[in-house]
């Protein structure tokens, strides 16, 4: 299991100039994430999301975090 | 990856224009996350192929190799990676995916 805040924080480390909202649902392992960035810019969805999985891929692995909802989006 | 494992997937992927990597069938998907894909491509009258990556360890953790991404389900249109259930939902929503996949499939 991981909290919020270690989502935030390595999702943050990862992409610069990010802004990360978490929730959970159905328990802590299920999240809803959404993550507004500037270096989306210019990249498909699948870049962009890519990106935030790579992030939090050895918690997706171990299935720390066991289902993620991801929203990604360019600040305007 | 093991070559006969990425084979096997491309195989799979070349199958059907519109092929679906899910947990469960299209009729018994295991998944909410399948689940949504299923709806969403059976609401826009979308011929699509499924493949139950239960029922197969190697490709249910080679997919998420071949694509570097790490969920299921995967979405593939003509051989390319199109997104998972987020992507899906979002393209719905925009109508982008319909447009999108009619335009291939005429194509």
């Amino acid at each position: 299991m991981v909290t919020k805040s270690e989502v935030i924080k390595l999702i943050t480390n990862n992409i610069p100039n990010s802004e990360v909202l978490v929730e959970t649902f159905n328990g802590n392992d299920h999240l809803q994430v959404t993550v507004i960035s500037s270096e989306f810019n210019g990249l498909s969805l699948v870049k962009q999301h890519q990106l935030v999985y790579s992030a939090l891929k050895a918690e997706l692995a171990s299935e720390a975090i066991h289902a993620l909802a991801l929203k990604t989006q360019t600040p305007n | 990856m093991d070559k006969q494992i990425k084979d096997k997937i491309q195989k799979l992927i070349d199958s059907s224009p519109v092929m679906v990597f899910m947990k469960g069938t299209k009729l018994m998907p295991q998944c909410g996350f399948s689940n949504n894909v299923v709806q969403i491509l059976n609401s826009l009258g979308i011929e699509f192929s499924t493949y139950d990556v239960l029922s197969d360890f190697e490709i249910r953790e080679g997919i998420k190799q071949y694509s570097n991404w790490p969920t299921i389900p995967q979405v593939y249109l003509k051989g390319e990676f199109l997104g998972g259930s987020d992507i899906l939902i979002e393209m719905y929503n925009s109508g982008e995916l319909k447009e999108k996949i009619e335009i291939e499939l005429a194509s």
